[in-house]
């Protein structure tokens, strides 16, 4: 393997680690409260879309684009097109105390119905314009710092992306703080390891459950902000893979033991697992193709695509075996709080 | 508290009670099952809402509302069920839900004073889940005491402990006594009322009967006042006929997931023909008694229950099998459990699919015997008078008396040689627990082995013909019914006799 393809694959796994690590920490973040939302998918895809088709709008209407209004526009339409969605899941499971996982799933479908029926149609909407791009809004987010970016091989590594790669690692490592130093963090580790404990201490069960869920759904939205905006570069597909990749974010917040700081190098690590079909020496492929009985060595890039949640598996396998209750779910995850269940 | 009541749908908890308590003093709060101490106290933590009366605190009149307005008027309560978090240290614990900015190393140091000042033994960086059930209720009283209560409620705080460690947490208590905190301990145990409190007060089915000072206490006097005057029942008890040894119980002891007896070494026979009734205060081993002949407990190495069956073979081993086993032995068990809907019926079938339950397995055709159930089901809802719109309606939906009466026509439809019965009319009216009463007469006719769990002293002793007393897991005496007193029952519910067994 060539330095220069080695580059390319950490490069790759670090943009594609960006978009699920926003999603596992906002997903971390839901859970800590007890809150198991499956959504997940479905949000980054309501993420995704309404910052696209905010900026879209706002490009095919105005003239002279500002670069600045079409990063806040895309963010905050991101953030509260996410945090609506999981409004909707919090209504539905803390208040009307529906079914978490089922609640969860309808979710992920809504949401990507939305959005690709936006998406679809957004250029007829606009008036048949085409193939929809958002060039400004997308150079703005995938402007990496000047002069650093071109620093040979640890300029290529460290410094070619966009804000959003090192804005995930800040989020990242401000959510660790949060939940195992502040004192809101503690009353919100309570509420999802036991809410009749928290609510006898005093804590506002329902108020926690519903902010973590809309905060943390907000943060899982900015993945798909990422990925329209940086991953794709500022177009739609409708291929459903902002799905795969919410699984993925799912499967990451079991991976990092419910560990936001984990989530910096896991999602790397699942980058890098994603990407393994295209950096692999051809003939360590075909002889594994081979092996397997595969006519084509193609047809590999199907089962490297399962490393991440053959990875997730076997983390979940050793976990529970180990029967360490510090690196287990929230203990009250999935269960509905009602006070006068006794 | 001046003239509290609580009244929960149609059940009275609490009927005007009126209770003081004064600073520097140990309370002890006596009574019955039911009697309504537990809900008393709950109103005084915030926990329930009193409909009517007052409560005073310091001579002011206050409103709590919550556990924090509780905690505000320095009331702390101490629950059966600890409010713990598992994976946090003792620290993060205490520090949950207190509005300070969060510094645990503060909060460690503010621990040790308190256990320094009191005598506890608590390591604030030790987790939850690594501590012992004593450590846990220590736990539970730093957390109260860090919030500044100067009024400890402890519901039953001796029932998980060991006598050892019920002794230190006693020397603990008279530290705070003489700190001039006020506390008050709900307990059903005589010998612990007249050692630790310096007044005791009882209340009886919700009604509050008195107060006296420990000093003039003895636990005769004290079950008196607890189990109150005799009440006529007029309920039949016919004489047994020529009873038969159906079950006998041997050596039979039982841990907990904890590792503490909730059995110790039992040993009785049950007779087919007679009812026998079994007293004890909530919790000191019943439920797990009935579990174990029914083949749902794991028991310890040496327990026996051998049952000999009415056709006169040889007895069988009822230990290590499962129900099924047993039922495929052909050994007619019937089991009415405490938990209605839980343990006995599923609350969203009907009437005729509840029915099946017991007898699905005995078709032989891929489809299911709907046939037999059903008219099995409408038999019970004619003979019994079963109230409900139709035997499909979910049993869920029905009342407390009538589901009793299904799931009860149903065990006694299968023929039992024994029937075992956990408070069978907890919740009923009078009309249904008389509906009831003579159904269990009419299977003791029949020579079937009744066991009887009850709670209703005036009930036991008027229906059963003998009276098995369990306390603190250990058989405490066997009473015959027709010659024995409620003060004589009640003593053996709360104080252990000598050497375990009594008469």
């Amino acid at each position: 393997m060539t330095l220069s393809s080695l580059i390319s694959w950490i490069q790759g796994a670090i943009i594609f680690g960006t978009v699920i690590m926003y999603g596992s920490i906002g997903e971390t973040l839901t859970e800590k409260s007890g809150n198991l939302n499956l959504g997940v998918p479905g949000i980054m895809y309501l993420g995704g879309i309404a910052s696209l088709a905010s900026t879209f709008m706002y490009e095919l209407n105005v003239p002279n684009p500002n670069p600045v209004i079409c990063l806040i526009l895309a963010m905050v339409s991101a953030f509260v097109a996410s945090a609506l969605g999981g409004l909707i899941y919090s209504f539905l499971t803390i208040t009307l105390r529906a079914n978490q996982n089922v609640t969860g799933l309808t979710l992920t479908i809504f949401g990507s119905g939305v959005a690709n029926f936006f998406g679809g149609s957004l250029n007829k909407l606009a008036g048949g314009v085409g193939q929809i791009s958002v060039p400004v809004t997308s150079s703005v987010f995938r402007t990496n710092i000047p002069g650093l970016s071109s620093m040979g091989a640890v300029g290529k590594i460290f410094f070619s992306y966009g804000f959003m790669a090192y804005l995930a690692i800040v989020i990242a490592i401000v959510s660790q703080y949060f939940l195992s130093k502040t004192k809101t963090g503690l009353n919100l580790r309570a509420v999802g390891e036991n809410p009749a404990t928290a609510d006898a201490a005093g804590i506002n069960v329902t108020r926690y459950k519903y902010l973590s869920t809309c905060i943390g759904a907000g943060i899982s939205g900015m993945g798909g902000l990422f990925y329209v905006m940086d991953y794709i570069k500022g177009t739609w597909a409708n291929d459903g893979s902002i799905e795969a990749l919410g699984w993925l974010a799912v499967a990451l917040v079991i991976f990092t033991n419910w560990k936001p700081k984990n989530a910096i190098w896991g999602s790397y690590l699942f980058g890098f697992c994603y990407w393994l079909y295209l950096y692999l020496p051809s003939s360590i492929s075909t002889k594994l193709a081979n092996w397997f009985g595969l006519a084509k060595t193609a047809h590999m890039q199907n089962l490297y695509n399962m490393i991440p949640y053959i990875v997730t598996i076997v983390v979940l396998v050793i976990t529970s075996c180990r029967k360490n209750k510090k690196s287990q779910a929230p203990a009250a995850l999935g269960l509905p709080y009602f006070r006068e269940d006794r | 508290m001046e003239n509290v009541t609580k009244v929960f749908g149609s059940t009275v908890a609490n009927n005007k009670v009126t209770l003081d308590i004064y600073s520097g003093e140990i309370l002890s709060l006596l009574g019955e099952n039911g009697s309504g101490k537990t809900t008393l106290m709950n109103m005084l933590s915030g926990i329930y809402y009193p409909d009517e009366g007052d409560i005073y605190v310091d001579g002011k009149k206050v409103a709590i509302r919550s556990p924090k307005d509780a905690f505000d008027l320095g009331i702390g309560m101490i629950h059966q069920h600890f409010k713990l978090i598992d994976v946090f240290t003792a620290a993060e614990n205490v520090a949950l839900g207190i509005d300070e900015k969060l510094n645990l190393k503060e909060v460690s140091a503010r621990i040790n004073e308190i256990c320094e000042k009191y005598g506890f033994d608590v390591d604030p960086d030790q987790k939850v889940y690594d501590m012992s059930v004593s450590q846990k209720q220590t736990l539970e009283i730093v957390k109260v005491l860090y919030r500044g209560a100067n009024i400890l409620i402890l519901d039953e705080p001796t029932a998980v402990l060991t006598p050892q460690e019920t002794e230190k947490l006693f020397d603990v208590l008279r530290n705070m006594r003489a700190d001039g905190k006020s506390i008050i301990i709900i307990t059903h145990k005589l010998h612990e009322v007249l050692s630790i409190s310096d007044r005791v007060s009882i209340l009886r089915k919700g009604e509050y009967v008195g107060t006296v000072d420990t000093a003039d206490a003895t636990e005769l006097s004290l079950t008196e006042m607890m189990v109150g005057k005799k009440v006529i029942l007029n309920i039949d008890r016919p004489e047994p006929e020529n009873p038969v040894k159906r079950l006998q119980i041997k050596n039979l002891s039982i841990k907990n997931s904890d590792g503490v007896n909730v059995l110790e070494n039992i040993n009785f026979d049950v007779f087919g023909g007679e009812i026998l009734g079994i007293a004890g205060i909530s919790g000191c081993g019943q439920k797990e008694l009935l579990e174990a002949v029914a083949g749902l407990q794991n028991t310890c190495d040496g327990s026996s229950i051998l049952y000999d069956s009415p056709d006169g073979e040889s007895a069988i081993e009822l230990i290590g099998k499962t129900p099924k086993q047993i039922h495929n032995l052909g050994i007619a068990l019937s089991f009415v459990p405490e938990d209605r809907l839980g343990m006995g019926l599923v609350g969203s079938m009907g009437m005729s699919d509840n029915m099946m339950l017991k007898s699905y397995m005995d078709g032989h055709s891929f489809f299911l015997e709907r046939k037999s159930p059903k008219k099995l089901a409408e038999k019970i809802k004619k003979e019994l008078g079963v109230v409900t719109p139709g035997i499909n309606t979910p049993v869920r939906k029905l009342s407390g008396g009538n589901v009793q009466k299904v799931l009860v026509g149903r065990e006694i439809a299968s023929a039992p040689a024994v029937l075992m019965t956990a408070y069978a009319v907890r919740g009923l009216d009078i009309n249904t627990s008389y509906t009831i009463y003579h159904l269990l007469n009419e299977q003791k006719k029949k020579g079937v082995a009744v066991i009887y769990v009850g709670e209703d002293l005036d009930v036991l002793l008027a229906h059963a013909d003998r009276i098995l007393v369990l306390c603190d897991g250990k058989l405490n005496g066997i009473v015959d019914a027709r010659n024995t007193t409620k003060e004589e029952v009640g003593l053996l519910m709360t104080k252990l006799q000598d050497g375990g067994e009594g008469k």
